[in-house]
């Protein structure tokens, strides 16, 4: 049984900052832009213990990723933090040219990416960019799921040598991963043992898997929750693993379902292991306003959609 | 001080490596990497402090980041004329498993390159993060970086004018190619500059003047020159002015030569303006 603490819920871009401090107490090389989003992305305590080691980009998300770039030639590890469309969509090209290509040490350093940052609305929510930056060549792209585990990400991300995306959010979130969980890249973990369906969540949507599986257990099924924080290198090994076990599979996402961490998985098992998969995330539209979990649930990302998803999906491999 | 005339004797082997690059794959970008020619030979051959066993990190070296990345035959020429990697490599640009890409990049690991440009804006704010890491790791060397006129246009590169002078990055300098033509015509047609000095004065940069580019004598003074606000708190700007395609006379002052190849016959026509002085790749 997974312990899900609902009374002590942070924000895990609060764990971002955390993170950072810790990653930077640990290692001297690691500095930290950002682009008039200082407060937003938890960065006044590694500012206020390492003032040389912050530069503030202002609103210009572009350079800020161009100087990350040329900051890792010396030896520096720099994260570049901002919202995740403004860390994506707006700068893809310097990312691609300068940090991607290039092969550059450069940790992007996302928040508020999702339908869950809320009331400002879909200029703001993107849900495109796990696929942005998964189609980037030696991009490694991680989406933590609490607190806790964003902390740990933060800190495995800054001993990795290379491009990563980090990519985490606004709303305060109940906490279910262990503070002292190893962080590995690249390896899925799994949360619980099941037998008819496979769930894989990342980040938020991890929350929703759990709350699926135990209203599914009710129901007597016996559900495999597997998380995926590291959506790219995917834990190809783990997901096929679990599959051949479970035989059909639902992916949940704060993401569009194209182009996602459901589109990663159901590649790895076209290729591989081809089974029933239904997506649980966004279908091909924009967010709006609204709270976090208003908007869950508007665009099919709450916990009831990923038990109807689980339910369908299971039919369809006894039918 | 250098030897001028033998500076000028590279200039003119640079040229016809650059010639005879384009040449041989029968594309890339002659008219800027002819007009630049000067610069790279003296940055190289005079001003900076460089090692060509080549180590990314730079440290204890002067750094050079081209942001026009498609003036790349120039800085191959001058990259394998001193000693960086074997001249005959020249023979490979733009052909298939080449360290030396169109435009130049990390991933073949061509010694010299330390990131990829080719996408324009891009390389004044890649220059700044490694000005920011020598005065991090409380290096002395300074870090250069070259420019299009052309590449004006960008908004990049206003938002890293803004960020140099607002952190005092003062061991920089970069300079700007300001030859008046890019892709589609002359400057002022395209995209006018207006005053493009007194932008980069109002945005807070030392902005220093050569008015003959392709001067190897002038450009040395001038970049020795700009080398004296090194530490006065602003990030500085040499305006290059330079002859587009200098050096082969049916090549000069248009655009018509930014990005074409030359024919056998054009080819034959420009080496023959141009002493071999090094000996061909």
């Amino acid at each position: 049984m997974i312990t899900v603490d609902y009374q002590n819920q942070k924000d895990t871009r609060s764990g971002f900052g955390v993170g950072i401090l810790e990653a930077g107490k640990e290692n001297a090389n690691v500095v930290a832009l950002c682009a008039d989003l200082v407060g937003s992305l938890k960065l006044e305590a590694f500012i206020k213990e390492f003032p040389d080691r912050f530069f503030q980009t202002g609103i210009a998300e572009a350079n800020m990723m161009g100087i990350a770039a040329g900051l890792t030639i010396g030896g520096k590890i720099p994260f570049a933090c901002t919202f995740a469309n403004f860390a994506t969509g707006r700068v893809y090209d310097q990312i691609r040219q300068s940090i991607a290509y290039s092969n550059k040490n450069v940790k992007i350093a996302a928040s508020h990416a999702g339908v869950t940052l809320g009331e400002d609305g879909a200029t703001h929510q993107i849900l495109e960019d796990i696929g942005l930056m998964q189609m980037l060549p030696n991009m490694v792209v991680i989406n933590p799921c609490d607190y806790n585990q964003t902390k740990a990400a933060t800190i495995a991300a800054a001993e990795y040598t290379g491009p990563v995306y980090l990519r985490f959010g606004r709303p305060k979130w109940p906490i279910f991963t262990p503070a002292d969980q190893k962080f590995e890249i690249g390896k899925a973990v799994k949360m619980q043992d099941g037998n008819d369906v496979t769930i894989f969540a990342t980040g938020h949507l991890m929350l929703k898997a759990i709350e699926a599986a135990v209203i599914l257990k009710e129901k007597n099924y016996s559900v495999e929750l597997i998380n995926i924080h590291t959506i790219k290198p995917l834990d190809t090994e783990t997901v096929l693993q679990s599959v051949r076990k479970t035989k059909c599979v639902v992916t949940a996402e704060e993401h569009q379902i194209l182009g996602g961490m459901g589109s990663a998985i159901a590649n790895a098992l076209a290729q591989h292991y081809p089974a029933p998969i239904e997506f649980v995330g966004v279908h091909g539209t924009f967010g709006e306003s609204g709270t976090a979990e208003q908007l869950l649930t508007k665009y099919g990302m709450s916990t009831q959609h990923v038990v109807d998803a689980a339910l369908k999906v299971i039919a369809r491999k006894n039918s | 001080m250098a030897d001028i005339t033998q500076l000028k004797k590279i200039c003119s082997q640079v040229r016809r490596d650059i010639v005879r690059e384009v040449h041989g794959c029968q594309s890339g970008h002659p008219g800027g990497s002819l007009g630049c020619t000067e610069y790279f030979v003296a940055l190289y051959f005079e001003i900076m402090q460089h090692d060509k066993n080549f180590n990314m990190d730079a440290t204890g070296e002067d750094v050079f980041f081209l942001s026009n990345g498609h003036i790349s035959p120039v800085w191959y020429s001058v990259l394998a004329r001193s000693g960086y990697f074997p001249a005959k490599e020249l023979a490979t640009f733009r052909k298939i498993d080449s360290r030396l890409q169109g435009h130049p990049a990390t991933a073949e690991h061509l010694p010299g390159i330390r990131i990829a440009s080719g996408s324009l804006g891009q390389g004044l704010s890649v220059a700044i993060g490694a000005a920011l890491t020598k005065k991090l790791n409380g290096e002395k060397n300074l870090v250069y970086s070259l420019h299009g006129d052309g590449e004006m246009d960008e908004g990049q590169i206003w938002e890293a004018a803004m960020f140099a002078a607002h952190h005092k990055v003062d061991n920089l300098i970069s300079t700007i190619d300001y030859n008046g033509q890019q892709i589609d015509g002359p400057t002022y047609k395209v995209m006018h500059l207006g005053d493009l000095k007194a932008k980069w004065l109002a945005f807070g940069w030392e902005v220093i003047e050569l008015k003959e580019g392709n001067d190897i004598e002038q450009v040395i003074a001038t970049i020795k020159h700009a080398q004296s606000f090194v530490g006065k708190g602003k990030p500085i700007m040499i305006m290059m002015h330079t002859v587009m395609g200098k050096g082969v006379d049916f090549m000069e002052g248009t655009h018509e030569w930014h990005g074409i190849a030359p024919s056998n016959e054009q080819k034959d026509k420009a080496l023959a303006q141009l002493e071999e002085t090094l000996g061909d790749y």
